[in-house]
């Protein structure tokens, strides 16, 4: 039998709502379809029913809220690339943005499909954590916001419902005294599936660090907060001894597997050597 | 399904199934072969299609999200039997070796140009990034839409 999925595209998010009440799992939503097509080309993913929101503009957007900046799961990393908003006020996620890919993924990847994809290796993922994110997912029972620290419950596992749909990330502006950074590891500089990914955001005052989230992609089933590294530098003062630490810190607690793309080992003693590039920026 | 788009200018009106690749609908059902296939993964850029304005892979587009698009293929580039710049300067820099990137070249350097008409080499490298050549003749692509710009 010829494969031949029906396709539907709902006008509203109403529509969508009661789709996915009826369909749930069965039915498959696509958007950008930069992960969904590469799946179904080579056969390894095949649904019924594909339920279109390519077109569903209401979940494109990106809001300035004052404290906070909404995006909406349709936008694209082009998009977010050419967001004066995004540049000035969360300019980690656009460097996370211009690494996804090339232009052409870059054109109809989401940031979305990035988020409910949910690839350990996801470039935009580190920043949503690094940056305290919190997602908003909606069904026909309502909407709920999530924090993006809970989010992920195991390897390619979301807290989301069969019935719920992602409609939006929320990140918290940066204050005066918080940089972000980030980091990616890769074969090259386009195109390439991270190696190890890391967005740090640091809060200091005067030479002492105040406050540190450190976000990890690609070095254990799901993207990481390094905790013990954090607490390790939070209230210090950096120097050469105190990053030594953290090196070995972060590379003991994450939990990397070797793959095709890189070994355990690498990804233990690159990940300390890309967080120490990062606290020397600082010093 | 009917699927009403415009491609490369003129307006056409395919019936296929939704979730066939807008790749198999230009090669198959249109007979434009000049978009070609590599990966199948949007990782070589081969397929590369300009649609409503963007380069994009055509090998990661659904049919069905084509309606009402705009669609530019290579095919698209010359007017009237004259070549685009573009192709003109391919052919005197020897930018094309085997050929099966060129399109996807030609498309996303196009797309560039569009918009950004006097581009530095490493803004035409960003451009291509997306785009691989296995013969590795990168530096004449690069010198070919280089070029073109400083001739428009």
């Amino acid at each position: 039998m010829i494969y031949d999925p029906t396709v539907v595209a709902p006008t509203n998010l109403e529509e969508v709502y009661e789709l996915l009440a009826e369909r749930g799992r069965r039915a498959k939503i696509i958007a950008g379809g930069t992960d969904l097509m590469v799946g179904l080309n080579a056969k390894s993913l095949a649904a019924e029913e594909f339920i279109d929101i390519w077109r569903l503009n209401e979940l494109r957007g990106i809001d300035d809220e004052g404290e906070t900046i909404r995006i909406g799961a349709l936008t694209t990393y082009t998009q977010l690339i050419r967001s004066p908003l995004i540049q000035l006020s969360v300019p980690a996620l656009v460097e996370a943005s211009r690494t996804i890919g090339a232009i052409q993924i870059q054109n109809r990847g989401t940031i979305g499909g990035n988020i409910v994809n949910a690839s350990p290796a996801g470039d935009s993922l580190p920043v949503l954590l690094a940056l305290d994110a919190e997602v908003e997912v909606g069904s026909i029972r309502g909407v709920r916001r999530v924090s993006f620290n809970n989010f992920y419950t195991g390897y390619r596992q979301t807290v989301m419902g069969p019935d719920e749909i992602l409609l939006a990330a929320r990140l918290r502006k940066s204050k005066p005294n918080e940089r972000s950074f980030f980091l990616k590891v890769g074969t090259r500089r386009a195109q390439a599936i991270s190696k190890v990914v890391m967005a740090v955001k640091v809060g200091t005052t005067g030479a002492e660090i105040k406050s540190i989230s450190i976000a990890l992609g690609s070095v254990a089933p799901v993207v990481i907060r390094a905790f013990q590294t954090e607490s390790l530098l939070t209230n210090s003062i950096l120097n050469a001894t105190i990053i030594e630490q953290a090196k070995r810190t972060v590379s003991q607690e994450i939990a990397p597997i070797t793959d095709v793309r890189s070994t355990e080992q690498y990804r233990r003693t690159v990940t300390g050597n890309a967080l120490a590039r990062i606290l020397w920026r600082l010093m | 399904m009917k699927i009403n788009f415009e491609i490369n200018g003129v307006v056409r009106e395919i019936d296929a199934p939704p979730m066939k690749r807008l790749l198999d609908v230009l090669r198959e059902d249109l007979c434009l072969t000049g978009t070609k296939e590599g990966c199948g993964e949007g990782e070589c850029g081969a397929c590369s299609v300009i649609v409503d304005g963007e380069v994009i892979n055509s090998c990661l587009a659904p049919i069905c999200q084509m309606q009402g698009a705009n669609v530019l293929t290579v095919e698209g580039l010359s007017s009237d039997g004259r070549l685009d710049p573009l192709q003109q300067s391919f052919l005197e820099c020897g930018a094309a070796q085997c050929g099966i990137c060129t399109p996807g070249m030609l498309i996303s350097a196009r797309s560039l140009l569009d918009v950004n008409p006097r581009p530095t080499r490493e803004e035409i490298r960003t451009a291509i990034a997306g785009n691989l050549c296995r013969c590795t003749g990168y530096i004449k692509i690069i010198d070919a839409i280089e070029r073109t710009a400083a001739d428009l």
